[in-house]
Parts: C-alpha cells; structure tokens; sequence
C-alpha cells in the first residue's frame, strides 16, 4: 500500500491526477483519495451483567420469568411469550463441541493473529456457544466434551470466553 | 392484475476482475442485452429494481446512477439488498409489483464491482455479514469460516472427505470452462483443488468462490405483454426463508432451515412433487458460493435424502445426463460471484437453459421443462428458490 501511495502521488505531480494502470488490464484507474474508517458504538446496557458475569468468570445467560426459555447470546425480551421479564442466571460451562473450522486466511482487523480456530459447542444447559478454541485443533473431534473458560485476549488484553477441550 | 409473470428478456456481461469499465458502464453490458431481446424501450419499464450489496464499490445509488446513465428517468426504482441472495430479492420485488397490478413491465439488474475495493477489505466486509457482534467482532469470522463450520460438521456427520468437496469445484469448473462469460473457463483436476493452500479449514481456495465483477439484467411481464413475446419462460413458483443471524442459534450445521423451507413453499406453490421434485426439473443452479454448500444444497432441496447428497457428486449425477445437472453455466465457483448480480444471473440461466440457447456441451435435455434456481444470503440467513418454466404452470 505505501508502494501504491508513491506511485499515486507520482502520478499526481506528473500528470495531474491520482490515477494508476491496473497491472492486468492496464485499464485505468482512479485511485480514491477519501478513505472512510469504520468504528461503531454497540449498546451493551441492557446485557451488561454478561459482562460482569465475565469479570467473576462466570457465563451469564437470560432466561423468561414466564415461560423459562432461555437465551444465549443473552437477550433482553423474550419473543415466546411476549414478557420481558427476564432473569440472569448462570450457564454451567461444559458441554459438547459440535464444529469448527480453523481461520488462515484471515481479516485485515485480525491480522495481528495468528491463524485461530472457532467452534460451536452446545452447552449442558442446552444453549449453543461459539469461541475460539484453545490448543490444537487437529486433536479434537465434533462429539468430544469441551468446557468454556474465561481469559484475557492476547492482543487486546479485553475478557471474552474461549472453548477448551476437556 | 398478472397472476402470471414471464421473463421476456436478459443480459449478462462477461464477469471476473472487471477493471476495465465503470459501475454504469459495466450495468449497461448487461441491460442494452436485456432491452434488446426483450423488444421494450426504456419508455416501456414501469419500474426498475436494482440488486446490489454494495459497501466495496463507490456509487451507493444505483438505481438513480442507472436512471441518470440508461435513461429510465423518472420510472419508479428500488435497490435491494439480500446479503448473497439480493439478486433473487430483487426478482421477488419485481415478481410481487407485476402480479399486485402495480406494473406491467419491470426492469431487474443485478450488480456488482468488487474489486473496486482491495481482497482484504472485501474478506473483511463479507466476514461482517453474520452476527456482527456475536460471531465477527470477537472472534473474526470469514465467510468461507461460516460455511466451513458447516463443512466440517457434515464430514463428521455423514463421512465425507476433502476430496468429495472438491469434486464440486472440479464439475463446476469443467462446465465454466464451457460458459464464455465465467470468470474461470478452465478445467480442474481433482488433485489441483487438494493441493491449493487452506483459506478456512476445511476449505482450500479451490472450494471457494472468487470475488468478482459482474452485471446480469431480466425484464419480467405481466402476461398481456409476455404473450406478445416469442421467447419467454413463466416465473412458476418462489418460496423465500429466513434463519438466525448467530449460527449458534440454530440446531444443526448440515443443513439450511431457511432453504428447506423455501423449497418446500417453492415446490407447493409450483405442484412439484417433494419426495422427488428432481423428476419435475430439467436442472438447477444452487448456491455454491462454497464447495461444501452445493452439497447441503442437493439435501435442503431434496434431490438426495440427509447424508446422501455427497454420493451424488462421487457418483456424477449432477453431471449433464445424471439425476439432475447442477450449475452448468459454472455455479458461483467457476462462473464468479458478483453478490447482487448472482441470483439474476441464475434467471439468465434459466432461460438460456430451457429455450435451448446455452452453448455447446452445457446444455441440458429439456423435457420437462422447468428449472430451479436456489440463491442463499449471508449463511442461510435468507433463501430464495425461484422455479421457472417453459409453461405458465
């Protein structure tokens, strides 16, 4: 990219635009100058006890006063029964590894690690959880038991769970 | 008011890394065709619906861009967007204005630049069409990662291997080598798909479908204008579904609820027999934007029962001259994937299909004449099967 913005600001002072020739087609092409970043703000008030949940290790789930259903990712109303009284109670964190897949090709907003693997395990409890998973994914199988554990992200230094084979 | 809607005329442009024409100038490849075969004037479009995903290309209003650069100024528009599966919303919108009485004859493109934007963004963007929150902001899904979920979860079901997935990739391949407007006109062995380096485990980059530049454009009509039309073919039936946002909120990862339950609408509606509706069909194109999905496709859409779909591509039945041929224009792995153009590109191929105009050695025997088109948004967030036909019903 630093390749790309000398040779725009060449073409800038040598003919008058931030242009360059596609390297296949030599079709040219206008390079954008008004580059957007992205950052959103994401309300988490309503769900905060997961969080603090997290801060004691614990994993927090909703469930409806009403009809008992239970929601993870929590969620604040329930749809069931048309009741938002809901209650925080706390998942058992063990379970059964269902799938996963292991990330190489990665996005640009990962790339400070190093290829991860994600799963989906289905809690005891009956709800279904997805995390990275620790250790070496060519030493666990779909049908194996698995516990979540809460741990510190190695980059960001921020709390989230992650799955671990048991 | 048309109960009954007809496609009277398409386009398509050439797709692949399209650097060498503008957002407009690469819709008009694919609208002058449709205008053109269709026998209408700009004058003649009641309303234009415009299918595109955006986010990595420049011009965010295409619908007004194409009134400005095609001269449908002041028709009415609409752009819609589907995740993957835009293009066939954006038929539905066509399909519902037609047979509510609002419009008479409806323009539909499908577009999409997306090497406007550099691949890693691309990744990037595709990867945040989950559950943002839940699956992209903590632990950095792609799409390819989302689909190989499913991927591993069906080899772990049902014993199916890498190598069944890449069969996949090498029948698509073999008939996009046919098709003059695919992104990949070359064969591959299955060999070449094993040995290409891991994307999301899994998947090799040879069970994934590229990131691609493509327009593809139908005009639809009400049966009073469609009978005046010599080459037509009846949109017969569509059934649509949604699924959950979060993968984790759903029960199982072998199969798409969302394309079970379009298909079993879509096949209601069109009279089609569900325990074989493979019989009814001449052929189909599905969504393989990912080798593993075609698979899970043949099962949703019951061409084969749970756990067998993988026995059809080891036995090459959905090979010309098998059960039922899938995806021979190349499907999205060798034909490309312009996200809001594919599932009008599907239309496109239906219609060649069925009047017989497809080109040497990809087309099929039209006996019964209909076709099934499955076009699936984000990872069975939304589906779309749209069942066309030579015949009104």
């Amino acid at each position: 990219m630093k390749e790309l913005k000398e040779i725009v600001e060449k073409n800038i002072a040598e003919f008058g635009f931030p242009v360059v020739q596609d390297e296949k087609s030599n079709a040219l092409q206008w390079v954008d100058l008004r580059e957007l970043r992205l950052r959103y703000f994401i309300c988490i008030e309503n769900i905060k006890p997961f969080f603090e949940g997290l801060r004691e290790g614990k994993l927090m789930a909703t469930k409806c006063k009403e009809c008992g259903r239970l929601f993870f990712p929590p969620q604040k109303d329930c749809p069931s029964c048309m009741d938002s009284e809901v209650e925080w109670v706390e998942l058992k964190k063990e379970g059964v590894l269902e799938t996963l897949t292991v990330l190489f090709v990665r996005p640009p907003s990962f790339s400070a690690y190093d290829p991860y693997t994600v799963a989906i395990a289905k809690l005891d409890d009956g709800v279904r959880i997805t995390g990275w998973l620790k250790g070496d994914p060519r030493s666990v199988r779909p049908g194996q038991r698995v516990k979540v554990e809460v741990s510190r992200r190695e980059k960001e230094g921020y709390l989230m769970y992650e799955i671990v084979p048991l | 008011m048309s109960e009954n809607v007809a496609v009277i005329g398409v386009g398509h442009s050439k797709f692949g890394m399209r650097k060498d024409v503008s957002i407009p100038e690469l819709a008009w490849e694919a609208i002058k065709p449709a205008l053109k075969s269709a026998n209408v004037e700009q004058k003649d479009i009641d309303f234009f619906v415009v299918g595109n995903a955006g986010m990595w290309s420049s011009e965010a209003a295409i619908p007004a861009l194409m009134a400005e650069y095609a001269d449908l100024a002041p028709k009415g528009s609409m752009r819609v967007e589907a995740a993957c599966a835009t293009g066939n919303a954006a038929i539905r919108v066509a399909y519902t204005a037609i047979q509510s009485g609002e419009a008479d004859v409806v323009l539909v493109l499908g577009i999409e630049k997306m090497q406007e934007s550099p691949n890693p963004n691309v990744i990037e963007l595709i990867g945040r069409f989950g559950s943002y929150f839940w699956e992209f902001e903590n632990f950095g899904l792609t799409f390819p990662g989302y689909y190989a979920l499913h991927a591993t979860a069906y080899m772990a079901k049902y014993g199916a291997t890498e190598e069944d997935f890449a069969k996949i990739a090498v029948k698509n391949h073999y008939y996009g080598a046919k098709n003059p407007l695919a992104q990949f006109q070359k064969e591959i062995d299955v060999e070449t798909a094993l040995k290409s380096p891991y994307v999301a485990w899994p998947f090799k980059l040879f069970d994934c479908s590229p990131i691609t530049d493509g327009s593809a454009c139908i005009i639809l009509a009400s049966e009073e204008v469609a009978k005046e039309v010599d080459d037509k073919i009846w949109l017969i039936s569509q059934g649509v579904g949604t699924g959950t946002a979060n993968l984790s909120r759903r029960e199982e990862f072998t199969s798409l609820a969302s394309a079970r339950y379009a298909a079993e609408i879509a096949y209601r509606k069109a009279g089609i027999d569900v325990d074989a509706p493979y019989k009814h069909l001449d052929g189909a194109n599905v969504h393989d934007c990912f080798t593993a999905a075609e698979v899970i496709a043949y099962e949703d859409l019951r061409f084969a029962k749970p756990g067998e779909g993988v026995q059809l591509i080891r036995d090459e039945q959905t090979y010309i001259g098998g059960r039922i041929p899938v995806n021979i224009d190349g499907g999205l792995k060798a034909k490309g994937h312009p996200i809001g153009a594919t599932g009008v590109s599907q239309a496109v191929e239906a219609y060649k299909q069925l009047l017989s105009k497809a080109e040497p050695g990809r087309q099929a025997d039209i006996k019964n004449g209909r076709w099934l088109a499955h076009n699936v948004g984000g990872t069975g967030h939304y589906t779309y099967i749209t069942i066309y036909g030579l015949d009104k019903k």
